[in-house]
């Protein structure tokens, strides 16, 4: 397609658009992590999507190829092979799939709307079966310890005008979000901070990640011992004597050194990532966090915000609370809604073996759970609504294609901060695909009718 | 060889995510293992090199590439995929979070890699 270039500051003619059938849909959120900028400016000619402006790299990849390794037909499994049905037949598959299950799990949830996340826990309640997001593999123990704890947070804007101190701990966002640190935080331009002279930036990592490359001070920790350098931190900032000569593999003097540094700021925000959650400790690493962020009170003021990945993971921690009373590992089984990570999570019910089908909704579990959990994702009965060909989607028995959220589909999805923002219909879905929301109320009603309800 | 496993988000891989599960650009990141130069010398591998990771729960052959966000010795980094998720254990620890980080492994020099698709996954505890 033919490039156009306009002068700086302006753009095309209503009349230069019209004739090309050109059209500049501005103020759109971008559906790829939970930073979930919501300043793209997407160019649309001849209903394809041709550029994004504003956007990251991961954001031009999504908009540009979102069209790639599409489903475009229900599907149900015969024998081998998927073959193509009609959407109606599909969803009475999917129904009859989860009305003859006795302990269904319904898994994926982050990578769609917070209203087909509502109907996805209305389902499970229906069923009697297990629900869990994407958070039980990324930040659920995040969310048991500030259920613990408590969560001393602000929105990004907070961060972006007022923050002269920025922690990133165990998170890479150079690699994984991308826009994080010019729009919120080092480069970020605020009310009262100009920018990267005005702030300063710590990384705590085992790599030397692009992001420690960019820090002013950069902390090394051994694998699977950030508790132990957290409790150390926290020690240094009550002048407490550490009676080692390192921890961590961080020499006590430099541990000293960033606990003045932290004391001595204004506005200090910890951003941490999967680096805390998924190595040994687990939730009590981010127990010793928020110890860390609760001490600094004393001093001065500090806040914490996880990295979330999924765009709208933050929205299903926050839809599951509220419809549920809890985050994420629902079990339905009794009839009212239990939880207990460990027991009712999706990876210990599967690798236990005791589910007997599963409805999965834009996620790939074959491509990211253990191998024993996958196993016996497999044995059972598996649904898949997904708008792409995944691992889990070639194994499925019954396929269903849907609209992707923030581009074929509006609807709701939470920020990491938890900022609830509206996401933008800017082009058609491929023809029949229906959003997850509408695929959901189908099926619902389906099993609804199946039970004579 | 032993060492300390990390898993996690790259560029590459989160943008073969959309291009597509069956993409070369996906398939050539999650088969990539980042190592530290002095590791790589000592085990005897230069870049492309085939090297099994071992774990309790099976094992997988991936592609050696000296780490460009450096890692300490010892410290071997795969990005999320099918291919290393296939070796790594279920146990939660009480959380629901498997332990995708830090994981104990020994390393194996040679093997073959499964090839591209977007079904592929391994089946672990497969021998040469």
């Amino acid at each position: 397609m033919e490039e156009r270039r306009y002068p700086e500051g302006q753009g095309p003619s209503q009349e230069e658009m019209r004739r090309s059938n050109l059209e500049i849909v501005t103020g759109v959120t971008c559906p790829f992590c939970g930073c979930l900028c919501d300043d793209l400016e997407v160019v649309i000619e001849g209903g394809r999507i041709t550029n994004v402006k504003n956007g990251c790299a991961y954001s031009l990849a999504k908009y540009l190829n979102y069209q790639r390794e599409r489903l475009l037909k229900p599907m149900v499994r015969e024998g081998e092979e998927l073959v193509a049905v009609s959407l109606e037949e599909a969803v009475e598959r999917a129904a009859q799939i989860l009305v003859d299950s006795i302990y269904p799990v319904l898994y994926g949830w982050s990578s769609t709307s917070s209203e087909a996340q509502r109907l996805g826990i209305e389902l499970a309640e229906e069923v009697r079966g297990a629900i869990d997001n994407t958070s039980s593999v990324c930040h659920g123990p995040t969310v048991e310890a500030l259920q613990e704890l408590g969560h001393p947070g602000c929105t990004l804007g907070q961060v972006r005008n007022r923050a002269d101190l920025i922690i990133y701990w165990g998170s890479n966002p150079l690699q994984s979000h991308l826009r994080h640190m010019s729009r919120y935080t080092i480069g970020a331009v605020g009310r009262w901070r100009r920018g990267r002279e005005d702030r300063t930036l710590i990384v705590v990592d085992v790599r030397k990640t692009y992001t420690a490359r960019v820090a002013d001070y950069f902390i090394q920790v051994e694998p699977n011992k950030d508790f132990e350098l957290l409790t150390a931190l926290r020690m240094a900032l009550m002048y407490e004597e550490i009676e080692q000569e390192r921890v961590a593999g961080v020499p006590v003097e430099a541990i000293e050194e960033v606990a003045e540094i932290l004391r001595g700021c204004e506005f200090g925000a910890l951003f941490y990532g999967l680096g805390l959650t998924m190595s040994s400790g687990k939730n009590r690493n981010i127990d010793a966090a928020i110890s860390l962020v609760r001490d600094l009170n004393r001093w001065t003021k500090f806040v914490m915000i996880p990295m979330r990945g999924h765009f709208n993971v933050a929205g299903a921690n926050i839809v599951f609370l509220w419809q549920t009373g809890y985050p994420f590992a629902v079990d339905f089984s009794h009839g009212y809604p239990r939880y207990n990570p460990g027991v009712t999570s999706v990876i210990d019910i599967l690798s236990r073996r005791e589910s007997d089908a599963s409805l999965i909704v834009a996620s790939d579990p074959v491509a990211n759970f253990p191998r024993r959990a996958v196993e016996s994702l497999l044995e059972n009965p598996l649904i898949v609504i997904d708008p792409h060909r995944t691992a889990t989607a070639e194994r499925a028995d019954v396929v269903i294609p849907s609209a992707l959220v923030g581009i074929e589909c509006k609807g709701t999805a939470y920020r990491m901060d938890g900022v609830p923002l509206k996401m933008k219909k800017v082009v058609d879905p491929p023809p029949g695909c229906l959003s997850d929301e509408e695929i959901l109320h189908r099926i619902l009603e389906e099993v609804r009718r199946l039970r004579g309800e | 060889m032993e060492a300390v496993l990390l898993t996690g988000r790259t560029l590459s891989q989160g943008m073969g995510v959309e291009l597509g599960k069956s993409s070369s650009v996906y398939y050539r990141s999650v088969v990539t293992c980042e190592m530290n130069a002095e590791d790589m010398r000592r085990l005897g591998v230069a870049p492309g090199d085939p090297v099994r990771i071992i774990t309790e729960h099976g094992s997988v052959v991936v592609r050696v590439v000296e780490a460009l966000e450096e890692v300490p010795q010892g410290v071997i980094f795969i990005p999320y995929g099918p291919m290393i998720n296939a070796i790594i254990g279920p146990e939660t620890h009480g959380t629901g979070m498997p332990s995708f980080k830090g994981i104990s492994v020994k390393l194996k020099v040679g093997g073959t890699a499964i090839p591209r698709g977007p079904g592929t996954q391994p089946r672990g505890n497969e021998e040469e």
